[in-house]
């Protein structure tokens, strides 16, 4: 099974596929309130001493290495570097001009209507620009890690693609290759690309995934749903891969772990208004919801019985949670952040709301080993804040990805900073 | 002397039956004033710009009675305050409850008559689904008054209307009494987006300001056409009893799109214009001098900032998002630090809206962005100047501010009790009162959902 994309072998990817960043500078943060997401817990006034890149101590009174660059966090919280959530970052500049826009295809599209041409080798993250200014404002707010996703489009199809997790330190080789996720939509928003029907979905859903084994090789005349590399990438993820299935409806979740248990894949729930109504299932079958915190509204049927204590509810029943936001998931991917704190306020415990927002959306995706600790032998990537992590009242002062200190401008700054008032801007008015 | 009162009295000196009335769509809202009812020993931010500690707040016959320490409390229901903090009840500018309702399917998409660029006549009022869920959700983060406008379709979308955040079954309910209605208008993108893609006008920027110019000036027309009516009538009264044979002269037709226009420019609709670019606003600032009306508030003016002087001396309020950038390239420059720099002037109007039935919900959360990111650049903004925008700004671009938006007295017992500081992601409504009345006890949640949309579905609980 060399081929297929298994847990073991992300494990085994986890460190090798971080590998290419040069060697930073040593960095000892010292007296800071470490939220190291590992046994240790949460250590007050503690140190960190970043070496080649990686968490070398967490500890008190870590002397400093000849080199290092010495910060004094005076008490403030120490996090690892947040997940931004499935997005488009580096894929989408702005979202209604379509020649800045590269997260979705939309292959088959002017034949006379919807059109279903599922194109699962759809790799988004080809088109990664990691100098989008969207990643620059995302990540002087402490987003140092995102998933990029393909998108599916309404007139496409509802496999929308693979993408990959992406560390957003401005370089083109961010993608973390444990971390590839084939994305499928399903539902209500997807039935106009795929059969109009969701028995159609999973119908079709079922002669993709028929095609693609390997076992049972098509005859000349059938009919067949993929191209050749699509029937290749799909057959990759069967047999142990990781699809991420964007449901929302009780009933599809159920369905969605029926077909991940015939067919051997790592299911992950992206949306999820009614998982809390199935929260034993995903949770006996270890089946991890990536969710937004905020959607406590039908925005479709599929979403009745959305609420604000979704988390908490799913998290109590040990379902794996971690985070994204739907609003504008690209541009204003930070609100994740403000999403977890909205989770606490309606019953989810503060470390679980951490931990949904570093560590576990790291495992979720395969790098568990790698991201979302604080740790000896993980990455250092860390934000230094201004005050509790999870609230809007608190901006992340420093932040470092793979040791290195990221700079806390953006484009954004940089309008702040021309138009500042009652500073000499002589382009005002 | 108002719009509808010049014509309701022009068509009342009529001898014939009333062609409209004078005003068409009443509100049917109905107070319903709590016990009088004692706040004690909280922390206050009034909306004024003051904050009390350890203050008490009275409200009796569903009116603020006083603000203050040690205030008397005889025969009122005392609520234990200690530790918590008082605010008015928030008011969104901005929203479209109701025209866009939750579920957002076919059906519900009553928000934008997207089939030409100037629906001056359409009422969102009219749209309103009193069902939609999201009123709820509004209320529970502490809204208890909201402005439901048109979309931004078209270059003027038609009348908003300003609605108090309670459970009714028909809007006229809700309506806010003799809230002057609001008029919409964009800018920009979205209506040269719309009908330029049909191959229609406008396509461009500057189509868009034609098509402005061209209805206020059909506007201008049609309130001269009035004034000579008004004119023919007073002669008509005049000569009436000398001459027998005098006829009265006849109203010249109605126009429910000029009506609107001529409204307008008479102050007694507010325009709220959705604009997002600085070059754009000062474009929009020339036609309101050009036609001689007044802008109330910018919408999303995410570059704001940049003229945040000008809109200080023109007297017009920003009303913005903490954050939201970047999804159209008029948004593109969007700056955290916005709703702060349109504050910092002398006379500076800043007003947190949400745009989205979810922004909503949390207002106070997006207030507390605005004024964090305010005082890391080096602005003097504490809670009690940063609630303003959220309570009495808005309440001034309604023309609503001797009503509601600040604990004064007088004003109507809105209120919001925080179980800690409003302007903290873990900030609850304890209780909210609209007009003195708690409609919201956060202990006592509501046994059923208030839409009825939801009775017998999977509700999830807490609502």
């Amino acid at each position: 099974m060399s081929g297929k994309i298994g847990p073991l072998l992300f494990a085994a990817l986890g460190v090798l596929g971080l590998a290419g960043i040069a060697h930073a500078q040593d960095v000892l943060i010292r007296n800071a309130k470490v939220y190291t997401q590992s046994g240790s817990g949460t250590l007050e006034r503690a140190d960190v001493l970043v070496q080649n890149g990686r968490v070398a101590q967490v500890g008190s009174g870590i002397a400093a290495t000849p080199s290092a660059d010495v910060i004094d966090a005076r008490g403030r919280p120490l996090t690892p570097g947040l997940f931004g959530g499935i997005t488009a970052l580096g894929v989408e500049e702005i979202s209604l001009e379509p020649s800045t826009v590269d997260s979705s295809t939309a292959y088959g599209e002017g034949k006379g209507g919807p059109s279903f041409e599922p194109r699962p080798e759809f790799d988004v993250t080809l088109a990664f620009n990691p100098d989008s200014a969207a990643i620059g404002v995302n990540r002087v707010e402490g987003i140092t890690f995102a998933m990029v996703a393909p998108t599916a489009l309404p007139d496409g199809t509802m496999f929308a693609g693979q993408g990959a997790i992406a560390r957003l330190d401005g370089r083109v080789e961010a993608f973390a290759p444990a971390s590839r996720t084939l994305f499928v939509d399903l539902g209500a928003n997807a039935t106009a690309s795929s059969g109009k029907s969701r028995a159609a979905q999973y119908m079709l859903l079922e002669q993709a995934t028929r095609e693609s084994q390997p076992a049972k090789p098509l005859a000349a005349g059938d009919l067949r749903l993929l191209t050749p590399a699509g029937r290749e990438v799909l057959a990759r993820y069967l047999g142990g891969g990781r699809i991420a299935f964007s449901v929302d409806r009780a009933a599809d979740i159920r369905q969605v772990l029926a077909y991940a248990e015939r067919n051997k894949v790592h299911p992950v729930i992206v949306g999820g208004a009614q998982a809390w109504q199935v929260a034993p299932l995903l949770a006996k079958a270890r089946v991890p919801v990536v969710l937004d915190p905020l959607v406590d509204l039908p925005g479709t049927f599929d979403q009745l019985g959305a609420t604000l204590e979704n988390a908490a509810r799913l998290d109590r029943a040990g379902v794996p949670i971690a985070f994204t936001q739907f609003t504008d998931p690209t541009h204003n991917a930070h609100k994740v952040r403000q999403a977890a704190g909205v989770a606490v306020a309606h019953g989810l415990p503060w470390d679980a709301a951490l931990r949904a927002l570093t560590l576990t959306p790291a495992e979720v995706f395969g790098l568990g080993a790698e991201l979302g600790r604080i740790a000896p032998g993980y990455s250092a990537d860390l934000v230094l804040w201004s005050g509790d992590p999870l609230d809007v009242t608190s901006v992340a002062e420093q932040v470092w990805i793979g040791g290195r200190p990221q700079s806390m401008r953006s484009r954004q700054t940089e309008l702040r900073d021309r138009y500042r008032p009652n500073v000499a801007a002589p382009t005002r008015n | 002397m108002g719009w509808k009162l010049f014509l309701g009295a022009a068509l009342a000196a009529c001898a014939g039956p009333a062609l409209a009335a004078d005003e068409p769509y009443p509100s049917t809202y109905q107070s319903h004033p709590g016990p009088p009812t004692l706040i004690r020993n909280a922390i206050v931010l009034d909306g004024t710009g003051r904050r009390l500690d350890g203050a008490d707040v009275l409200m009796r016959d569903g009116k603020i009675v006083a603000v203050g320490p040690g205030l008397d409390a005889a025969g009122a229901t005392v609520v234990d305050a200690r530790g918590r903090w008082v605010t008015p009840g928030l008011i969104d500018v901005h929203s479209h409850l109701g025209v866009y309702a939750s579920p957002g399917v076919n059906a519900t998409q009553d928000g934008n008559e997207a089939t030409d660029p100037v629906t001056a006549g359409v009422w969102a009022e009219h749209s309103v689904w009193p069902q939609d869920p999201g009123f709820a959700t509004a209320l529970a983060g502490g809204v208890t008054t909201l402005q439901v406008l048109p979309g931004s379709a078209n270059l003027i979308g038609g009348r908003g209307v300003t609605l108090r955040n309670v459970h009714t079954t028909t809007y006229q309910a809700m309506k806010f009494p003799d809230a002057p209605q609001g008029l919409k208008m964009a800018c920009g993108e979205n209506p040269k987006r719309v009908y330029g893609s049909h191959d229609r006008a406008p396509s461009t920027r500057m189509g868009n300001v034609a098509g402005y110019r061209q209805a206020f000036a059909d506007a201008q027309d049609y309130l001269r056409q009035q004034e000579k009516y008004q004119r023919e009538l007073a002669a008509y009264g005049k000569k009436k009893d000398k001459d027998k044979d005098a006829q009265p002269p006849l109203p010249p037709k109605r126009d429910l799109r000029l009506e609107t226009l001529a409204a307008a420019i008479r102050g007694e609709v507010r325009v709220h214009i959705h604009c997002y670019r600085a070059d754009e606003m000062a474009t929009m600032l020339d036609l309101a001098h050009e036609f001689n009306f007044r802008i109330a508030a910018f919408h999303h003016g995410v570059e704001a900032y940049k003229i945040a002087d000008r809109l200080a001396e023109e007297g017009v309020c920003g009303a913005l998002w903490a954050d939201w950038w970047g999804f159209k390239l008029e948004a593109y420059d969007g700056i955290w630090e916005n709703l702060a720099f349109v504050d910092a002037p002398k006379n500076g109007c800043a007003i947190v809206h949400s745009d989205s039935e979810e922004g909503i919900q949390r207002l106070n959360q997006e207030a507390a962005k605005a004024m964090t990111r305010g005082q890391r650049a080096g602005l003097d903004i504490p809670p009690e100047r940063a609630v303003r925008g959220i309570t009495s700004n808005p309440a001034k671009a309604l023309g609503i501010a001797d009503r509601v938006g600040t604990l004064e007295p007088g004003e109507l017992a809105d209120v919001v009790v925080w179980n800690q500081d409003p302007f903290s992601v873990y900030a609850l409504p304890d209780l909210i009162y609209i007009d003195g009345a708690v409609v919201l006890d956060r202990k006592a949640p509501p046994a059923t959902p208030a839409s009825d949309f939801l009775l017998g579905q999977p509700t999830g609980g807490a609502r």
